[in-house]
């Protein structure tokens, strides 16, 4: 948490200042009662009533002075803790921008979302309840304690004993109460993911005929929940009545001891009404100040999961002066390059070697675990290579910049992934400043044009989020549309035509074929028919190349070609 | 000052704003983690007066424990608010007794006698009521609790009457939202919302007859701050709303731009889009700045002012107390107590004003919440639905009608009939309707006119159990649940037993890899069985189809997102499993098709031809049709994947 703090630096003049605000508020509600304190000693005792009105009318005064630094101290704390969010998530969502895919990996995508949202957010939170409170009750306090000596320094002997009782018993039912809600909380985590698993499973759960032992699962998780959560909030209900307790026997101790230092000449009456007023205030804020104890942990897990963020550095970053690669167009050569995913044991690929260059199509074809679409990543430089180089254009992509080697490529990945905006916006995506003429001829080839036409906005069709309200194939069609709108030099599909039906496939392969005739392709895939008419294939087992050739040769020479072509054709069709 | 009210009303406030656990409702995600629930703006119910008194029907069984609360927080409340007062006449004794001292009065002493009677009297109400609002909080919590354990356990009833339509056509995320974040509202809600307002309303009217019973002319001084307050709150909330709710949608599209630009990293990269996303995001991170603070600030402000006004009544009750003492009209202890009355008087307000957002916005959570209870159920099984009942496996479809909407029929009239042992390839695209024929085989939905019948019974006539055990199913959606391999295999039979379990696993090829893993069978499968491959799922789900032994079997052939040996594997599998059954595979292998024994085509939902192949061919229609262009179109010489990959949901 502290960690994070040194990015309050932009805002420390309103963190300074909401602190002094924060401070003068807590004095003026301490003199209140002293002045109160003073109409009842010297005006009340006297029957001066212009006194009393004078000192009246000084309160005003201060009560206004308070009410005024109040405010200014919530403007302050408003616009730090904000603002130190606002820095947070600009830090945060630009520095995740740069990392590369393994980092993503490393953290997984929702935890970074949830990082980037949640977790500043309750941060920011804290932040504003810990300007606010957290020095308040320090302040209050020793304010408190300092008017409380300055009126009776032996009466205030019963705070000695009345602060740290109040301060244990918070705690101690704190210390006890929060790892009791938090397993409350599991378990209502794990009744929550029985009703999810209940609905998203519904068909196989009827088609099982286990609608009976589902209720049973969830009845007995419901019974197990509710117990818990009774004995927790028994244990919480503890905490107002014990603090009352405390406050008001204070109190008591307050008047019966007061009683006689009075009687012993040592205070007058109105004095021991400031010191009732002074010990509610001490306890008020030492209660605000346990709640912040509760709030304090949760907030620094959710700071150490920012930190965590901030602190790891992308693997991949640009040379501070890389190499233009703009002597040649479309050409790839992949050097015996070796790969690993981090932690795996086996390389992902292996010794992999060969080269494409333009107006050839070449294609790749494995099963998914046999490393075909970390190929098209490692061309991207989504991942740097253990070994071997990979060569665009005659330069060592790592010795270029990502920018300018991705600008090179048309990509459309496997699962087609749309943006929340319209259609032309999503095809622009690969292009800023495209023509809406660009647009359409992109998508006419990529055969997205027929079916956009039927749509009543056309072009511009919003797309929701996650692209929901269009066809899976209709996905594809838009994200290849995407990839063609750049006229880039190289063409990345990585298993892009499953979702289509075959005809579309063929349709747009064709006029794929005649826009992409100088450009070079690789097409990944899994079916045998998508990748028949290859210039060269490479086939991928276990992360190595088994044979590279068409698909004539391969069925003459290669095992694995074969046994993938067997499991997708029955005898007949091949012969 | 013996106010406890003041952090009760705090902590309930906190305990009802914070975001429910669990997936939330769209707007309601990634809300603020605050405690700033009470600012937002508040839910309405569409029917109040309804939904309340049906409310009210499932805490009655609670009468007896709800009077004693009544009671208690009653009694507890009163004593509190008497404390004061009493306190005050503990002061007054000490004055008077200072006061006769100083003006030289023989003999007199404070009577410590008297004081220690007061004090002691107080220690007493205090402790009570202490004692009181404890067993008055415990017993809220059984009752608030167990009325949510019985809401819940209704709508995991609910859950299984409800038909397939239902889940199709709801949002998963919002009948989630309403089975756990609507009914923990509700809850907590009951815990504290309702002794928070029978204390509030007994502290207003306690704190109010007190304070007339020490001074007419102070409580009218007091009651003016009363409408000061009531207009500051109702002007700072009007505000705040506006601005949370600004902010509250600048959130939204912040963690809508995160999450796209995250979730579509690879694009984003791929396509050098980093740049233009993060001037965006820092756009809208700018706007929510700017009605974050604003929001936070405005709502802060709510508590200084009021306590301002607080100040300046309190600084007036000094003021007209202190001369009222000097003319004797009031003993000086009633001051102090006045002013303590003076202080709570205005809490108890706020919170009966928030209270009744809470129960507003709790009273709208019950009505979704009675929504769901009241959705329409599955056709009731015949009161004569034969329960015990032997299939072969002969199916017919007669006259079938069906469609998913009212007078948009999907089927017209489809006329099948697959003898026992049979097997039935579906072929058609992506959406052609193969999810529609599992649906009505397995009463799933129910046909709109025409029968289905097996070995000659409708099967409307056979119990719903009977005919759903008759069936087996394997998906491409493979559904596991969190637990052990063991228990996801014998979900397929009741009190299957491990010999069992491990037999299909070997007949599914799955056995071998079970046996690699640490655990073995006794993996546990985490939330979305995320830690097998796809694969691997898939044969599980043969295991457990194997495991239940079904006359007929319904097949997706679809094998997408699969290695080539996992594919042989599962092709193996599922030869295995088809061995004497009757089965409607929904094919993708031209070999699967050209073998079955009888071909459904399907395209817009409907049976558009059914046949051999060779009959099919012969009659030169839709099947011909697709047949011949995936052999004539052009650089294919060779028949591929013959439909699209079927989604099959």
């Amino acid at each position: 948490m502290l960690k994070l703090f040194r990015h309050l630096k932009p805002f420390r003049f309103a963190v300074i200042a909401s602190l002094a605000m924060v401070m003068l508020r807590a004095l003026v509600d301490l003199y209140l009662p002293r002045l109160t304190a003073d109409i009842v000693n010297i005006g009340v005792g006297n029957g001066d009533i212009p006194y009393i009105l004078r000192v009246g009318a000084i309160m005003l005064g201060i009560a206004a002075v308070g009410g005024v630094c109040a405010v200014l101290g919530n403007y302050f704390s408003a616009r730090a803790a904000s603002g130190f969010g606002r820095v947070l998530r600009e830090k945060l969502f630009s520095h995740v921008e740069n990392f590369s895919l393994h980092e993503f990996d490393l953290f997984g995508t929702a935890s970074l979302i949830t990082r980037i949202t949640n977790d500043i957010m309750q941060v920011q939170q804290v932040t504003m309840m810990s300007l606010r409170m957290l020095i308040m009750a320090p302040i209050m306090s020793i304010g408190g304690i300092v008017m409380a000596v300055s009126t009776d320094p032996t009466l205030s002997l019963i705070f000695v004993v009345a602060i740290p009782l109040l301060f244990l018993l918070v705690t101690f039912i704190g210390r006890k109460g929060i790892p009791l809600f938090q397993a409350m909380q599991e378990k209502l985590d794990g009744l929550n993911l029985i009703l999810r698993e209940r609905l998203t499973g519904i068909r196989v759960i009827r088609a099982f005929n286990r609608d009976e032992y589902e209720k049973k699962r969830f009845h007995d998780a419901n019974l197990d929940f509710t117990n818990t959560a009774i004995y927790v909030m028994r244990i919480i209900a503890l905490m107002m009545p014990v603090m009352m307790l405390v406050m008001n026997f204070t109190t008591i101790g307050i008047v019966w001891f007061g009683g006689i230092r009075i009687d012993l000449g040592f205070m007058k009456v109105g004095d021991l009404m400031a010191f009732i007023q002074y010990g509610m205030h001490i306890m008020m804020s030492m209660f605000a100040l346990s709640m912040l104890f509760v709030m304090i942990p949760r907030a620094s897990v959710s700071a150490k999961r920012i930190n965590e963020v901030l602190e790891t550095k992308p693997e991949i970053v640009d040379l501070p002066a890389p190499k233009k690669a703009d002597q040649m167009r479309g050409y790839i050569e992949f050097k015996d390059v070796t790969f690993s995913y981090h932690g795996a044991e086996r390389p992902a690929l292996k010794n992999i070697s060969f080269s494409a260059g333009p107006g050839e199509v070449t294609a790749i074809i494995g099963g998914t675990g046999s490393g075909k679409s970390t190929i098209s990543s490692l061309i991207l430089r989504f991942y740097d290579v253990d070994s071997g180089s990979i060569l665009i254009d005659g330069v060592d992509i790592r010795e270029m910049s990502q920018e300018e080697l991705r600008s090179k490529i048309g990509y459309v990945p496997q699962r087609a992934f749309l943006f929340s905006g319209t259609i032309a916006d999503n095809i622009r995506f690969g292009k800023e400043d495209a023509t809406l003429e660009e647009i359409r001829q992109a998508a006419e080839i990529a055969q997205a044009a027929e079916f956009i036409e039927k749509l009543p906005d056309k072009y511009d069709h919003w797309i929701e989020q996650g692209g929901i309200n269009v066809s899976g194939g209709q996905k594809q069609r838009l994200s290849i549309a995407r990839a063609l709108v750049s006229k880039p030099e190289i063409y990345i599909f990585d298993d892009s035509f499953s979702a289509l039906d075959f005809k579309t496939d063929a349709k747009l392969r064709a006029a794929l074929k005649k826009e992409t005739a100088n450009a070079t392709l690789i097409i990944v895939a899994q079916r045998v028919s998508t990748v028949m008419d290859a210039d060269q294939i490479l086939v991928l087992d276990d992360g190595q190349i088994v044979g590279i050739g068409t698909h004539e040769e391969l069925l003459q020479s290669n095992d694995v070609y074969r046994e993938i072509v067997l499991s997708q054709l029955s005898e007949e069709e091949i012969a | 000052m013996s106010n406890g009210q003041q952090p009760s009303a705090n902590t309930g406030r906190r305990r009802m704003g914070g975001p429910g656990p669990g997936p939330g409702r769209g707007p309601r995600r990634g809300g603020p983690p605050g405690p700033h629930g009470r600012m937002m703006p508040v839910e309405k119910p569409k029917n109040f007066r309804k939904t309340f008194f049906r409310l009210l029907h499932y805490i009655r069984p609670h009468l007896v424990p709800l009077t004693i609360v009544l009671v208690l927080a009653v009694v507890g409340t009163v004593f509190n608010t008497v404390g004061p007062k009493i306190m005050g006449e503990a002061t007054t004794v000490l004055f008077e007794g200072m006061m006769s001292r100083m003006r030289g009065v023989d003999g007199a002493a404070v009577d410590f006698g008297r004081i220690a009677k007061i004090l002691r009297l107080l220690i007493i109400l205090y402790g009570v009521s202490a004692l009181f609002r404890y067993f008055e909080q415990i017993i809220m919590a059984g009752i608030s609790q167990r009325t949510i354990y019985h809401l819940r356990n209704e709508v995991s009833e609910k859950i299984v009457r409800l038909p397939l339509k239902f889940y199709d056509s709801h949002a998963h995320g919002d009948i989630l939202s309403r089975m756990a974040n609507d009914i923990d509202l509700i809850g907590n809600t009951l815990q504290q919302g309702l002794a928070q307002v029978i204390e509030a309303i007994i502290t207003i009217v306690g704190v109010l007859a007190m304070m007339i019973w020490i001074s007419g002319w102070m409580t009218l001084i007091t009651l003016f701050t009363l409408p000061a307050a009531f207009v500051i709150t109702r002007i700072v909330t009007g505000y705040s709303q506006r601005y949370f709710a600004r902010r509250q949608e600048e959130l939204g599209q912040l963690n809508g731009h995160v999450e796209e630009m995250l979730g579509g990293h690879l694009v984003v990269k791929a396509f050098n889009y980093e740049k233009r996303s993060t001037e965006e995001f820092n756009h809208i991170n700018e706007k929510l700045y700017d009605s974050s603070w604003k929001a936070e600030f405005v709502t802060g402000i709510i508590m200084p002012l009021l306590n301002l006004v607080n100040n300046i009544s309190y600084v007036a009750v000094a003021v007209v107390g202190g001369i009222f003492v000097t003319q004797g009209r009031i003993p000086i202890g009633d001051v102090q107590a006045f002013i303590q009355y003076s202080r709570q008087f205005t809490r108890p307000i706020d919170t009966a004003a928030n209270v009744i957002n809470v129960f507003q916005s709790t009273i709208a959570a019950a009505e979704r919440v009675f929504e769901l209870l009241d959705e329409e159920e599955q056709v009731p099984e015949k009161e004569n639905a034969l329960a015990d009942f032997q299939a072969k496996g002969n199916v017919r479809f007669e006259h079938v009608k069906f469609g998913y909407t009212p007078g948009k029929l999907l089927m017209h009239d489809i006329n099948i009939d697959v003898k026992s042992g049979q097997t039935v390839a579906i072929v058609g695209p992506t959406g052609a309707g193969k999810t529609t024929l599992v649906n009505l085989l397995m009463r799933f939905y129910e046909v709109n006119g025409g029968r289905i019948t097996i070995d000659g019974v409708d099967i409307r006539d056979l119990k719903r159990d009977t005919l759903r055990s008759i069936f087996g199913m394997v998906l491409q959606d493979t559904w596991l649940f969190k637990g052990t391999i063991r228990d996801n295999i014998a979900y397929g039979k009741k009190g299957a037993t491990t010999e069992e379990v491990i037999a299909a696993a070997k007949a599914a090829q799955v056995d071998h890899f079970i046996r690699t893993l640490p655990d073995g069978y006794d993996t546990v499968l985490n939330e979305d069985a995320s830690n097998i491959s796809q694969g691997q799922k898939q044969l599980l789900t043969i295991a457990r189809a194997i495991l239940a032994d079904p006359e007929i079997l319904i097949l997706d052939e679809a094998t997408s997102s699969v290695d080539t040996r996992t594919e042989i594997l599962i092709q193996k599998a599922m030869g295995e499993l088809m061995k004497g059954r009757t089965n409607f595979v929904i094919a993708h292998r031209l070999s699967t098709i050209r073998d079955a024994d009888l071909i459904m085509v399907m395209q817009h939902g409907d049976v558009v031809e059914s046949g051999t192949h060779a009959e099919l061919l012969a009659a030169n229609g839709v099947y011909a049709d697709i047949y011949n262009s995936q052999f004539s179109t052009e650089d294919f010489d060779q028949p591929g994947d013959f439909s699209a990959e079927g989604v099959f949901s």
